[in-house]
């Protein structure tokens, strides 16, 4: 489709350009409601929507106002001049800033929870010798296709009975569980084009299983556990209704944070927060992109 | 040769003497106790932090011992009833020595719920007769009746021997717009109370609705993806894959800030002259918004199966195809599209299973007309408290899912799962 051949005809010259049209327009409608955000971030009136000043480019439509909100909403002296007591009280008073740091906490304990024990279950699911194979796959990918509700309802009944609802430790075990799919999924796929013989080779040269795995398997499998790892983390910086059902005031993340100020004050932090994220999930992508192409080419090795 | 045919022919043996078949045995069940063991863990976590408390909960769907531990003379004495007799003078003391405890120990306010969850508008008769019941004299029946009429309403007995039954189909059949009576046993719910079942359609018609938009515009995007050169399609690609990655509240936010009748699009066609100031579309807020926002979320799953699935088909099958004098339509339709479809069924399965379950955008975007069946879940789970419906809800949705899920094994299988 790259260059059109001298044989096409009028009727498919206007086809392709009017497919090439209608591809576009489903890329914006994918891409638009991403990007309408961040300019909206930057309004200086309470509105979710673009004032006059903003479509004329006027400086002073603009503002960082909702930006300076997420760090002074719920502060104990917002006014105070800025230094070290007006960031001490940033950081243990803003409701946001709480909420971040809920969020980063809970994702890495729930990421390396789910890492963990997903790498090492992939490993033995990708074995030929592992009994009821399919059937346990099927149970560890589950989480991710249970409705949440049911899930989420579903811990919580259970947890409040054994005093883990409302604690740090029992949102973590559940986006533990919602994490793990992802890295099972992601390891098995790096683990389709292992090579075996690399093992043996390894085992012949007198390496242990331990050695074996360290020096050989651990390497190649690397960007596969970073990838899912990385799927686990945002699985579990994105997760609402477990935190909605699980956890309380305590315990609110930035998704829960959003949650409520949809429902109950739209104010233009949230966007202003929402851009942040935008630019957190580009972040993790190009990550994810550049794994993939370190992955592509140490099998490209591999398998020559 | 004939004495070599009757020597029994030697095992082959190993190094330290045992016949190989063995030794090969217990080889392959070593590795298959590393492999499990290996799984276990995970395994364990799973179930003990999963499956356990699902289960838990889905037994409360058809398992509640609210009424019969809070009241156990008159379980007694509703056990041995009829159901179709008046209740005699032995059950009215039973009643009036049951509320005494209860509303000695603060319990009636849950027993009463739970009656009032099978017989609707009867909670204040329990609590305002357990709150005379110290005074009643006998003989019982008499005074319980004098205290309230209602109770000479055999129906108000009829509801209490089905609460008293611990195990029951009761919730089930609520979740079905039915009800399971004493006398009748299933019996469809009045006209005016079957929301369940329409909330179960309207989720299906949703769902598919999502579905078919995702394929309608996933296809198309996808075989552009996987036609143009790879170095193209790479930097298309982060179009499709930014979304994905982005905070499902993000674009949910973004949703309301552009379909709100103050939003981008209203906006604009007020600015171009499609419609008048005064009358914008309310696009948000109703089951255009949950539409829309949804299908947005979605579409990438369905775009990154079946581009999967496109990037396998050789170019030269439709060159073929043309060359055998096809018109670009019929090698499309007869020759492309059939291969598309396990990529078709990947897809389309995966975002109706999860279009199915949704919750967050509904909930935030969906008004009155766009909320499914996870926000009535969520809803007496967290607001009603009547648990045991959320469960019969909750089953009937985890079993559709399931089939779907079984399905989409069998025509994908879960090990050709793949993300990004």
């Amino acid at each position: 489709m790259a260059k059109l051949p001298p044989y096409t005809s009028t009727g498919e010259y206007i086809w392709h350009y009017t497919f090439r049209a209608i591809c576009g327009f489903i890329f914006l409608f994918l891409i638009l409601p991403i990007l309408v955000v961040l300019p909206l971030s930057f309004n200086v009136e309470p509105y979710f929507s673009f004032t006059k000043g903003m479509l004329s480019f006027d400086s002073e439509a603009y503002s960082l106002r909702w930006y300076e909100d997420i760090l002074r909403n719920g502060m104990g002296a917002p006014d105070a001049p800025f230094g070290w007591a007006w960031l001490a009280d940033t950081w243990n008073n803003s409701q946001w800033m709480r909420a971040i740091r809920n969020s980063f906490f809970i994702g890495i304990c729930a990421t390396l929870l789910s890492t963990a024990l997903g790498t090492l279950a992939a490993i033995g699911l990708s074995r030929s010798e592992m009994p009821y194979r399919r059937l346990i796959m099927s149970i560890l990918i589950s989480p991710m296709i249970v409705p949440l509700v049911i899930t989420a309802a579903g811990m919580f009944y259970f947890y409040s009975q054994i005093q883990l609802s409302q604690t740090y430790l029992g949102v973590i075990m559940a986006h533990a569980v919602l994490g793990t799919p992802f890295v099972i999924i992601t390891v098995t796929a790096t683990l389709v084009g292992f090579d075996k013989s690399l093992v043996r080779a390894s085992q012949s040269l007198g390496a242990g299983a331990v050695t074996t795995f360290r020096k050989v398997q651990m390497p190649l499998i690397i960007p596969g556990v970073i990838s899912g790892g990385l799927f686990a983390f945002i699985t579990s910086f994105d997760e609402v209704v477990a935190v909605l059902f699980l956890a309380s005031p305590e315990q609110r993340t930035i998704p829960r944070q959003m949650w409520s100020g949809i429902r109950e004050q739209i104010s233009p932090t949230i966007l202003a927060v929402a851009t942040l994220l935008v630019i957190l999930s580009i972040i993790l992508l190009t990550v994810l992109e550049l794994l993939r192409r370190r992955s592509e080419r140490l099998r490209g090795i591999t398998s020559s | 040769m004939a004495d070599r045919q009757t020597v029994p022919p030697e095992p082959i043996t190993a190094a330290d003497g045992t016949p190989l078949k063995k030794k090969l045995a217990q080889a392959l069940f070593r590795s298959r106790v590393r492999a499990a063991s290996l799984v276990l863990p995970l395994f364990a976590f799973i179930m003990a932090s999963f499956v356990i408390p699902i289960i838990a909960l889905m037994w409360q769907g058809v398992y509640n011992d609210t009424f019969s531990s809070y009241t156990p003379n008159l379980t007694e004495q509703l056990k041995v009833w009829d159901g179709i007799n008046d209740p005699d003078e032995v059950m009215y003391a039973a009643l009036v020595a049951d509320l005494k405890t209860a509303s000695a120990d603060r319990t009636i306010g849950r027993i009463a719920t739970r009656v009032n969850q099978e017989f609707p508008g009867t909670r204040s008769l329990f609590t305002r007769t357990a709150r005379k019941a110290k005074n009643l004299k006998p003989p019982f029946k008499d005074s319980v009746i004098k205290a309230s009429k209602k109770w000479d309403n055999i129906e108000v007995w009829r509801a209490m021997k089905i609460t008293s039954q611990d195990l029951t189909p009761g919730f089930y059949a609520t979740a079905l717009d039915g009800r399971y009576t004493v006398d009748q046993g299933f019996i469809s719910q009045d006209e005016n109370r079957q929301i369940y079942v329409k909330l179960f359609w309207r989720t299906m018609m949703i769902s598919a609705t999502v579905m078919g938009l995702c394929l309608l515009l996933g296809y198309p995007v996808a075989y552009l993806l996987a036609t143009l050169p790879l170095r193209t399609s790479n930097l298309l690609m982060i179009m499709v894959l930014l979304p994905f990655w982005t905070s499902l509240l993000v674009r949910t936010t973004a949703w309301i800030a552009i379909l709100q009748s103050q939003g981008v699009i209203n906006d604009l066609m007020v600015y171009v002259g499609i419609t008048a100031d005064d009358a914008r579309f309310s696009l948000i807020y109703n089951m255009t918004g949950t539409i829309i926002a949804m299908t947005h979320i979605l579409l990438p799953f369905m775009i990154l199966p079946l581009y999967s699935v496109m990037k396998t088909i050789p170019p030269s099958y439709m060159r073929a195809a043309r060359s055998l004098g096809a018109t670009p339509t019929t090698a499309f339709i007869k020759v492309y599209m059939p291969q598309t479809i396990p990529g078709i069924g990947a897809g389309g399965l995966l975002v109706f299973i999860l279009a199915i379950g949704y919750y967050i955008t509904p909930a935030l975007v969906g008004g009155q007309d766009g909320q499914l069946i996870s926000n009535m879940i969520a809803y007496h789970m967290q607001k009603s408290l009547n648990w045991s419906l959320a469960a019969a809800l909750g089953g009937i949705l985890l079993a559709g899912v399931l089939l779907l899920y079984w399905a989409y094994d069998r025509v994908v299988g879960i090990d050709n799962m793949k993300l990004g």
